[in-house]
């Protein structure tokens, strides 16, 4: 709860900043204050409950992935010091949305009434297609940011005209009223109003999560924003919006997530699918990492679908495990693109040679993405698997795995890249802060691979 | 606490190689690989007077699902972690007066890899295995990739992948193996008694057996091999073919036979035909080739085609067999890779036709070279014949016409070895070859050391039975579907 307001207020600070022109105070400030908000989640930690008519609740699943969330935006804006190095004049506009990004993703993890969700879907997305857009001078990031609102504008229609049947069929937008509802009547005497609005529900979030078939905004929007926002978005909001799917079914649908489990099951299978055979033909890194973004949706759909034999843990494992790779992976491939002047997986041709420590860090963000142990990766996968197999989907596990070896081979193609091919004579400066963050999620992605239990007992 | 530093020392000394440097590495990688062999011999003693309960470590990891850190050496572990800790600091020595660009990383790989292996070996935890299995396909990958010949890309990508389709199918096998059995865990023990409804087993053994057929390699999943072989530099294929290969016979023994019985009782045959199979077909591609390195290569499939058929046929002499020509084969195979290595550095060629009378320029490579060749071929006396001649009793007792096609290797394996040899270092000596210096100090030991455990091994097996009948007794009780 202090959580959400403490952000909000370093959101306005950002703005109110530019007028009594402390822009040079800026990123340090936030970044100060995020890691003190990290520590006020953390407090909440033992004092959940409802806020504000049952809105809001706060539960450790809620303090978990916002903790998560802050720390992928802390590492984001650690880096945003250097990204925006140029663009003083913008620096606080920037960062006060992004911040308000990062509310709109802790609404949507301690959601509990369907306003709230759509708030916070809503208060997520409309900063990220600013964002999105804000190379202004850009075709490309131009062109991502109007794809993103429209398509985006689509899904909150659908998630809109989902939540409204809903409301129709059981008089609320409270979670656990509805959730009582399902309960308390017969699958079968319910309006078929009910499930029309909770396919639309699907629809959205699916959508959100970048799930086939609902993925086609993201390689395209991917690719057309900054490399940084594109970091921030395949981080933040996957996990926010598989946050906020996993309270959704948790809390309100679970009686009746056998309607729409083959739903679910043929979404996760083309996830995967479409994401891991797409992903072989791809150059261009951002798109890469874009299906990439698609098939782990897969991956952690297989969580959502076997919800019923707890998958929090798994998914929350699954989730840090995926954030810090792809972090990581980032912070190495920005400073690269920036001095080479290309996105392509060819920037990195050479550069076991030009920078071995920036090497070995991608190197490992990929295997961990791959799902090699000893990294956080590969145990992620197990989890999920495992709860899948528990939850009786075994054929779809044994997809799920030859879905991963495909997968190998695209995260090695931008390890052979680097160590294999000759690269150019370009210089490649690297500022110590992305060499930081790189090296911190490499870290991480090692800590919880060997000590998962950190993380596994939480929630 | 000897177990947890026989694991850890490698993994320590690897770092320290790392850190020091280009001009050093070598050296240092040298002197703490014999001194994890010394730590071995260390462990051979104690397990003379303790047995193997002295090792036994067990430490909780992961509380949900359970996983633990459980980590143990009997028999059949001592003898391969023996055989990998002996091998390696030979392997680091044969790369001395060769020059090895960013030798620091070249040489904390070799070791990184030793304690890979150190950790398959030793492992009875079924998920720690797993995750030391994966780890050993990380520094093989990289050795390859980055100091290997210059068709190494496409080469090692298929390697990469082939194995770890194998291994994913494993984590799978993994994966359902703790929900069906009854304590849910991965350790061996529970695993050894879950007794897992006969129904089950037949695929749960194919998602093990394509794992381990792939890394052994039985044919026909043994594409990527010939071609790994040959890009990879020396030590890596010394590293793949000596030890790494070993971690698929090894498992099939210790993860496949005790803990599916009745999907080795149902698969089993065709497992075992497919081994013989491949000995045939091996033997003959061997024959025809050209290139000293396939040749070997092929030679291998053959032999570990042997090795594996001796597995399935689920008897003492089998297993035993097995175990032998395991240790007999690494040597052998390390000394094989490391004499064309040696004419690979002298003369810049490995096809066989462009090769001939090394033996009238350097006598004593040749002698030791022979020396190698002949156990490869199971002379009576070196350490090939006790094992190939016990997997052949192992798999008479079997089925009289597999053994009768598998006894078709010591044939075609003589065919193609001492041919290779004729052509090599016999005859005339070749247009080709102007000088030929004979062996430095350091292919000296290694080729000496060596030979000396061929004929050793060849003439006084009986330790090596000593230490791993008790293993293989149990295993084997566990093995046959009462």
């Amino acid at each position: 709860m202090n959580t959400l307001i403490y952000t909000s207020c370093l959101g306005l600070f950002c703005l109110f900043a530019e007028i009594f022109n402390l822009r040079k105070l800026l990123i340090p400030a936030v970044v100060i204050g995020i890691t003190a908000i990290f520590g006020v989640n953390y407090m909440e930690w033992n004092q959940g409950g409802s806020f504000y008519n049952d809105m809001l609740r706060i539960d450790h699943f809620s303090v978990a992935f916002s903790s998560l969330a802050l720390v992928i935006g802390l590492l984001i804006f650690v880096m945003t010091a250097d990204y925006y190095k140029n663009e003083q004049q913008h620096i606080s506009d920037y960062l006060a949305i992004l911040i308000f990004t990062l509310c709109g993703a802790l609404i949507m993890l301690s959601y509990a009434n369907m306003a709230m969700l759509f708030l916070g879907i809503e208060i997520l997305s409309i900063s990220l297609y600013i964002m999105a857009g804000s190379k202004r001078f850009d075709t490309k990031s131009n062109e991502a940011g109007f794809k993103y609102f429209l398509m985006g504008a689509f899904a909150s229609g659908f998630l809109l005209f989902g939540i409204a049947l809903i409301y129709g069929v059981t008089n609320s937008f409270n979670l656990q009223k509805i959730g009582e509802y399902v309960m308390n009547h017969d699958a079968l005497t319910i309006s078929p109003l009910f499930y029309i609005g909770m396919m639309l529900m699907l629809v959205a979030m699916l959508f959100k999560v970048a799930a086939a078939p609902f993925h086609f905004w993201s390689p395209d929007v991917y690719e057309g924003s900054p490399a940084l926002i594109t970091a921030f978005m395949s981080t933040l909001v996957k996990i926010a919006a598989f946050g906020a799917l996993y309270r959704l079914f948790a809390n309100c649908f679970m009686g009746t997530l056998t309607y729409v489990e083959s739903t679910l099951v043929i979404a996760a299978v083309a996830s995967l699918a479409i994401g891991n055979f797409t992903a072989l033909h791809q150059t261009n890194f951002k798109r890469l990492m874009a299906y990439s973004g698609i098939s782990h949706a897969g991956y952690m759909l297989l969580g959502v679908i076997s919800l019923y034999v707890g998958t929090a843990s798994a998914l929350f494992y699954y989730s840090a495990g995926y954030a810090f790779a792809t972090i990581g992976a980032f912070a190495v491939a920005i400073p690269v693109f920036h001095a080479m002047q290309n996105e392509g997986i060819d920037a990195f041709n050479g550069l076991g040679k030009k920078s071995p420590l920036l090497a070995a860090l991608l190197t490992m963000s990929m295997l961990s993405l791959a799902g090699i142990p000893p990294f956080a990766g590969f145990l992620g996968k197990y989890y999920i698997f495992s709860k899948a197999i528990q939850g009786g989907h075994v054929t779809l596990t044994l997809i799920a795995v030859i879905a991963s070896m495909i997968g190998a081979y695209y995260y090695l193609k931008v390890v052979l890249a680097m160590y294999t091919k000759e690269g150019n004579d370009t210089e490649i400066e690297v500022s110590p802060l992305y060499v930081m963050v790189a090296v911190f999620c490499v870290a991480m992605s090692l800590v919880l691979g060997l000590f998962p239990d950190v993380l596994m007992n939480l929630i | 606490m000897i177990t947890l530093f026989l694991l850890g020392f490698p993994l320590l000394a690897s770092l320290l190689t790392l850190a020091s440097g280009n001009k050093l590495a070598s050296k240092l990688a040298l002197v703490l690989s014999v001194v994890q062999l010394a730590i071995t011999a260390y462990a051979y003693s104690i397990y003379k007077q303790q047995g193997a309960e002295a090792f036994y470590f067990f430490q909780e990891w992961i509380s949900n699902p359970k996983i633990s850190i459980h980590l143990g050496l009997d028999g059949l572990s001592l003898l391969m972690v023996a055989l990998t800790n002996f091998l390696t600091p030979l392997i680091i020595l044969s790369a001395f007066n060769r020059t090895i660009e960013r030798a620091a990383g070249y040489f904390s790989l070799i070791l990184l890899m030793q304690f890979a292996l150190n950790g398959v070996f030793m492992a009875m935890d079924g998920m720690l295995y797993y995750i030391f299995w994966e780890l050993a396909l990380i520094p093989i990958y990289f050795i390859a990739l980055r100091w290997g010949g210059p068709n190494r890309v496409p080469v090692t990508l298929k390697f990469f992948i082939y194995t770890l389709a194998g291994s994913l199918l494993m984590l799978f096998g993994f994966i359902m193996l703790y929900w069906y059995n009854p304590n849910q865990s991965f350790d061996i023990r529970d695993l050894y008694n879950a007794s897992i409804c006969a129904c089950k087993q037949g695929w749960l053994f194919w998602t093990f057996f394509l794992a381990f057929a792939i890394k052994i390699p039985i044919v026909p999943f043994h594409t990527w091999q010939a071609d790994t072989y040959k890009e990879a530099p020396t030590q890596g294929t010394m590293l793949l073919s000596g030890i790494m290969l070993k971690m698929g016979t090894y498992s099939l023994l210790r993860w496949l036979l005790p803990i599916l019985p009745a999907g080795v009782a149902e698969w089993g045959p065709l497992a075992i035909t497919l081994c013989v199979v491949g000995i045939v077909y091996a033997s003959v591609i061997a024959i025809m080739q050209q290139d000293l390195k396939k040749l070997l290569a092929y030679s291998s499939v053959a032999h570990v085609g042997l090795i594996s058929a001796g597995i399935f046929a689920l008897n003492m002499q089998g297993f035993q067999g097995s175990v032998v020509q395991m240790l007999a084969h690494g040597v052998n195979v390390v000394g094989l890779f490391f004499c064309a290595d040696i004419i690979f550095n002298r003369t810049n060629t490995l096809n066989i036709d462009s090769l001939g009378g090394i033996r009238n320029l350097a006598p004593k490579f040749n002698t030791l070279f022979m020396i190698v060749v002949l156990g490869s071929v199971a002379l009576p006396l070196t350490n090939g014949f006790i094992g190939e001649f016990l997997l052949l009793f192992g798999v008479y007792e079997y089925n009289t016409w597999l053994s009768v096609f598998a006894g078709l290797t010591i044939i075609l394996g003589a065919v193609y070895m001492l041919r290779m040899f004729q052509r090599t270092m016999l005859g005339n000596v070749s247009e080709n070859i102007t000088t030929f210096p004979d062996l430095m100090w350091n292919e000296k030991i290694v080729l000496g050391v060596i030979a000396a455990v061929i004929i050793l091994l060849g003439v006084y097996p009986k330790p090596v039975f000593d230490i791993a009948e008790p293993a293989l007794q149990l295993i084997l009780d566990k093995s046959i579907v009462k």
